[in-house]
């Protein structure tokens, strides 16, 4: 016996799971936009990575490094994970133009995310900024998966151009249905292009929705995210009511290294979704 | 057994290393290389840094012979007992590329084998150290197994710090000099006649380990005598931290000009952060052999003051040296406290002696705090119309 007798053996789940990555195969890739592809992956030994609409995973690429994603599958079918990925950065660009059959490594999942089942019995408006629609979709998939449990449901997104809307497909399926209203902007109009031009803080001001029955979830670019989040409490939204999900650098996605703190945020652990109560003072600091 | 205070004579104390060695504990403990007091694998006591003393003050370390033969007689050592518990670089894991994927093995593939370790001469900051270490690496939802395989069997022999360095600053924390907790066995050494330690146990295995050691039983005069070296050494700590409020003074610093000034000498050279013991940031590095077949993951030490810490997407959200400064305090001496409940400093002072630029924590937090009542004087003069009782 020790100073130290408090320390039985590490539980073994806890030793292999944080940091071991998995294999996954990719098994769908299809080209989003121009710099942007939703991968689908399987683990190769079947078992499904559950998650709930929110989570990121660090996917490794071998040999080139590992990033954090955010997890934009169905969490209805958790043995296809999907990852919409941007190619901005080395390893991103090499998961981009990674084919299906190649063989990735996965941690996770990790992070707190959208709640959304908060908001049973109330009206959800979500609001996206670009790949910001990529976290957000499923929570929508799941919302909309129990569609009974809540009351009106409303995504506004904002695109920079018509070419970079992502899964237009999809929201265009949406915005055929009667039970979400789907409004779209975009930065900057482009040939062909017959809808709303402008940004999506003005879709904000526009969308008529009772703000004190209203749970409100946004993602996107900070800043776009910050001005989303003033134009709502404009709107008379309590900030608690009000979600981000923040990125910062997440690298060990467990709160152990350190790099995505926020003053005493980790915000892989704490986050990545906040509520804006909590992160207004902060985000409003430069270089925090 | 022995339940109370003990004493040893030079010769118990060699007797106390070895049985520490023959029950299969590596010791490390301070000993002397490139002019400098480190923690190494001793094996007897010829291989502490007896009769030698050290300076330390903002950017300055040196060692000095001293009038006597201490064997514990300088202040904290370059390394803490994160060198050994958190190692700069350590295996995550191991993969190897199989037929259809892969294979991945946690460690260097040497689990079986933990090691046992047995700090020797551990001073009272580094004990706190080590209490805050555990909390964040072992007490959160997600344990480092690398700390806790390291930590598990620890043996801590701790030595009450007899002459503190102009860095030095535990007693504005409460965490020195004189070892109260989080050890097996506690030394306090007594010069001036007959060469001894008083031993206090501070665990079952302490007392257990003493029992097979030529102790004695120490008298009214040893328990007097390590009493004064103790409070002649905290009477020699001059250097002053008020860390009363200080989480609400650097939540609300952060814009103050003390970080700009700051950043004119800092070099974000991570030095401080290096010997910080406390510190636990980190980042991994990937090795690949050259037929790609295996990797190698090692955890590194990382530090708030590169610019790729915080970078995302290319980008650093803390470009300037001053953010990453601010971060680095406003970490330690308020996100500390919401995260883990205390300040993540225990006052061994080793940032300030290890600076080259000789940026002295303690005097640049009084600075900050001055410059924050200066201003919140200035602003209330400003807005004089206010609720005399409103302090916002």
């Amino acid at each position: 016996m020790t100073a130290t007798d408090a320390f039985g053996p590490a539980p073994a789940t806890v030793e292999a799971g944080w940091l071991l990555p998995r294999p996954f195969r990719v098994v769908t890739r299809r080209q989003d936009t121009a710099d942007t592809v939703t991968l689908g992956l399987r683990a190769l030994d079947g078992a499904p990575l559950r998650f709930a609409p929110g989570a990121f995973t660090m996917v490794e690429m071998f040999g080139v490094g590992e990033v954090p994603i955010s997890i934009s599958g169905d969490p209805a079918s958790p043995e296809l994970l999907e990852h919409t990925i941007r190619d901005v950065g080395a390893v991103t660009h090499a998961l981009v133009g990674s084919e299906p059959g190649t063989v990735v490594g996965v941690r996770g999942p990790y992070g707190r995310g959208w709640q959304v089942r908060d908001a049973t019995g109330q009206d959800l408006l979500v609001v996206a900024g670009g790949i910001g629609l990529a976290p957000l979709r499923p929570a929508l998939l799941d919302v909309l998966a129990h569609r009974g449990d809540y009351g009106r449901v409303i995504l506004l997104y904002g695109a920079r151009r018509a070419e970079d809307i992502l899964f237009a497909d999809e929201l265009a399926r949406w915005a055929a249905r009667r039970d979400i209203e789907v409004q779209i902007s975009v930065d900057y109009r482009t040939p062909g292009w017959q809808g709303r031009v402008g940004l999506v803080t003005a879709l904000v001001a526009q969308a008529g929705f009772d703000a004190e029955r209203t749970l409100t979830l946004v993602c996107g670019p900070e800043i776009m995210m910050r001005l989303v989040a003033a134009a709502l409490l404009e709107r008379g939204v309590p900030a608690p009511r009000v979600r981000l999900s923040l990125e910062r650098n997440m690298h060990c996605g467990v709160g152990l290294c350190g790099h995505c703190q926020v003053r005493e945020l980790f915000v892989c652990v704490d986050g990545p979704v906040l509520s804006y109560d909590r992160v207004d003072a902060l985000l409003s600091v430069p270089e925090l | 057994m022995s339940d109370g205070t003990s004493l040893l004579d030079l010769a118990g104390l060699q007797s106390l290393l070895e049985c520490l060695r023959s029950r299969g504990y590596t010791v490390i403990g301070p000993t002397m290389r490139d002019g400098a007091v480190v923690a190494a694998e001793i094996t007897r006591l010829e291989d502490l840094p007896r009769g030698w003393g050290d300076t330390q003050r903002p950017g300055s370390y040196r060692l000095r012979p001293r009038e006597d033969a201490a064997l514990f007689g300088f202040a904290a050592p370059v390394h803490s007992p994160k060198a050994t518990l958190f190692p700069a670089d350590t295996t995550l894991w191991r993969r190897t590329r199989t037929e259809d994927g892969f294979d991945v093995e946690l460690g260097d593939g040497d689990q079986d084998a933990p090691p046992r370790y047995a700090l020797f001469g551990v001073r009272s900051c580094d004990l706190r150290a080590i209490e805050l270490q555990d909390r964040v690496l072992d007490g959160r939802a997600v344990v480092d197994p690398d700390y806790h395989r390291r930590r598990r069997d620890l043996f801590v022999v701790a030595a009450t710090c007899s002459d503190p360095s102009g860095s030095c600053f535990c007693t504005s924390l409460g965490t020195g000099p004189r070892p109260t907790r989080g050890f097996d066995l506690a030394l306090t050494e007594i010069l001036g006649g007959e060469h001894r330690f008083l031993v206090e146990v501070g665990s079952p295995a302490g007392s257990e380990l003493l029992a097979g050691v030529p102790a004695r039983p120490a008298s009214p005069a040893d328990l007097s005598a390590a009493d004064r070296v103790a409070r002649t050494a905290a009477e020699h700590i001059l250097r002053r931290l008020d860390v009363d409020g200080l989480r609400e003074v650097l939540q609300s610093a952060a814009g103050s000009p003390v970080w700009d000034e700051v950043a004119t000498q800092c070099l974000a050279c991570m030095n401080c952060t290096a010997v910080c013991p406390t510190c636990f940031c980190t980042s991994v590095a990937d090795s690949t052999d050259l037929t790609g077949g295996t990797t190698t993951r090692h955890r590194v030490w990382d530090s708030c003051f590169s610019t790729e810490y915080s970078a995302v997407h290319g980008r650093s959200v803390r470009a300037g040296v001053a953010a990453r400064y601010r971060q680095w305090v406003t970490h330690r001496f308020a996100a500390w406290v919401d995260q883990f409940q205390s300040v993540g400093c225990v006052g061994c002072g080793r940032c300030i002696t290890w600076c080259p630029a000789g940026i002295d924590l303690t005097r640049r937090l009084a600075d900050v705090r001055a410059e924050r009542e200066t201003a919140t004087a200035r602003a209330r003069a400003l807005a004089p119309t206010g609720d005399p009782h409103d302090r916002h």
